[in-house]
């Protein structure tokens, strides 16, 4: 501000110059081409895009409500965990032996690293004056290559997921409980818990009014794999995701275990 | 009366200079749609910035029955989506708004990338640009917690054991992000945090240092 007119009056005390400024848009002519201003001719036809962007954002939000599955349980040992679409594709590359277990570094860091890392210093990468893609295979040729990647990883995590989801429903409401030893035998519909079950409805809550299974596994036939002793320390000391101590009766976990260890 | 009104602000602060910048850059030919159609491409940038507009505003409703903590979290969000009067617009919009900036920003990447608009002397707004990118995807991971479901749970357990699972740095990061030992209450107070305050502010400084620059440097010529 050193070099103001000398002649130049302010507002005040202020440093805004009491001179003003004509507020019209300058002429476009001179400009090459079909050059226009930003307001109000370019941003009009902007709002138009955004408007039949917004139009179709609002029918997807109307048909497809926002899913809302159940209320998070730790204990849900049966939920198949599935990150955000746009995470699936380093997701499903650490399910990869390669990049899994001792070689989990090369999947969360060094992969991913290189990738965006490369991605991040493009510029001074690929320094060269030409700007069309055909112009520098090499940096058109990884991104495309890098794109590839993307979906097919993303394909293969959806696939992967909608196949187990679908071999989950197949093999009963059990079939999540993944290592736990009861078998995840199919629900049999007709079958019919004794008494002694029913009695028992912190039971129920995990293992089905009839034992058909729910969160916790199924155990009509549990009988076929445990005997007796086995099911009463399950129940006495709890087992993977099952809490222990949920029957304090000695002599009440005993009849049921007997119970449970006939079923075959 | 309007003009009588920018007239007496004008003459104070001086704002026409600012005005006429804002509503006279040029936009050039080659980047217009109503000339070329498949201009279109350089609209991505503009979308994404739209849908974040909507993200923000969804957002802030949103917060008016959201309660971050892992008693009521879940049921405001159903109560939200169930009972509050286009609670279940608001909510979608802010859902699928999630995935469509995640959409747009990608396109708009690869707009630049392939026009090769990142080379000198926009280096800078790239690297910007990369950085909201990431910004972006923190937003996305810690919004997915917030209904506290069964998937956000999940999805987030399995997210931070892949953090936990990075050397030196990665045991660190998880502690960081879920408060103790277990996903819980401080996990969800914490992303609550990080989505609404810590993320968003760096998302705002970022966009206006990517806008500024576009301003003073202008659009890519054409190829």
């Amino acid at each position: 501000m050193a070099k103001l007119d000398k002649d130049a009056t302010f507002v005040g005390d202020s440093r805004v110059t009491a001179k003003r400024i004509p507020n019209i848009s300058p002429s476009y002519s001179d400009f090459p081409g079909k050059n226009e201003p930003f307001w109000p001719n370019f941003l009009l036809k902007e709002w138009m895009v955004a408007a039949v962007c917004l139009v179709g954002f609002l029918i997807l939000t109307v048909s497809h409500p926002s899913p809302l599955t159940d209320k998070a349980n730790p204990n849900d040992t049966s939920f198949v965990p599935l990150p955000d679409w746009y995470f699936l594709f380093l997701y499903q590359m650490l399910k990869y032996p390669w990049a899994a277990g001792d070689w989990v570094v090369l999947g969360t860091i060094i992969i991913p690293g290189i990738a965006f890392g490369g991605l991040m210093l493009a510029p001074w990468l690929d320094t060269s004056k030409d700007r069309r893609p055909s112009k520098r295979p090499v940096a058109t040729g990884l991104m495309l290559t890098a794109l590839v990647g993307v979906f097919y990883l993303t394909w293969a995590a959806d696939h992967e997921h909608s196949a187990n989801h679908s071999a989950n429903k197949g093999g009963g409401a059990a079939g999540g409980g993944g290592s736990s030893a009861a078998a995840p035998a199919p629900a049999d519909t007709s079958f019919t818990a004794d008494a002694l079950w029913k009695a028992q409805t912190s039971c129920m809550g995990c293992h089905g009014k009839n034992m058909e299974g729910g969160m916790g596994p199924n155990l009509q036939k549990i009988g076929a794999q445990l005997d007796a002793t086995q099911i009463a320390d399950v129940i006495k000391n709890g087992k993977g995701a099952m809490p222990a101590g949920m029957i304090k009766d000695d002599a009440e976990i005993a009849k049921l275990a007997e119970y449970m260890a006939s079923l075959k | 009366m309007l003009q009588k009104m920018y007239d007496w602000v004008d003459e104070r602060l001086n704002i026409t200079p600012m005005w006429r910048d804002l509503a006279d850059h040029e936009v050039p030919e080659h980047v217009n749609p109503a000339h070329h159609f498949s201009a279109f491409v350089y609209c991505f940038g503009g979308l994404t910035f739209f849908i974040t507009v909507i993200q923000i505003l969804s957002g802030m409703f949103l917060t008016m029955y959201y309660v971050p903590d892992i008693i009521n979290a879940y049921e405001s969000v159903k109560y939200l989506q169930n009972e509050v009067a286009f609670g279940v617009i608001v909510r979608g919009m802010h859902h699928w708004g999630a995935s469509l900036v995640i959409v747009m920003m990608f396109l708009h990447t690869l707009r630049v990338f392939f026009t090769g608009a990142y080379k000198k002397p926009r280096e800078l707004n790239w690297v910007v640009g990369m950085l909201i990118f990431f910004v972006m995807l923190g937003l996305g991971f810690t919004g997915y917690l917030l209904p506290w479901d069964n998937t956000a749970y999940f999805a987030t357990k399995v997210g931070l054991e892949i953090a936990n699972s990075v050397p030196l740095i990665g045991p660190y990061v998880k502690m960081l992000l879920t408060g103790g030992d277990i996903v819980g209450a401080q996990t969800l107070s914490r992303f609550f945090a990080i989505h609404v305050f810590f993320l968003p502010g760096a998302l705002l400084g970022l966009l206006g240092a990517h806008f500024v620059m576009i301003r003073s440097q202008g659009i890519s010529g054409p190829l």
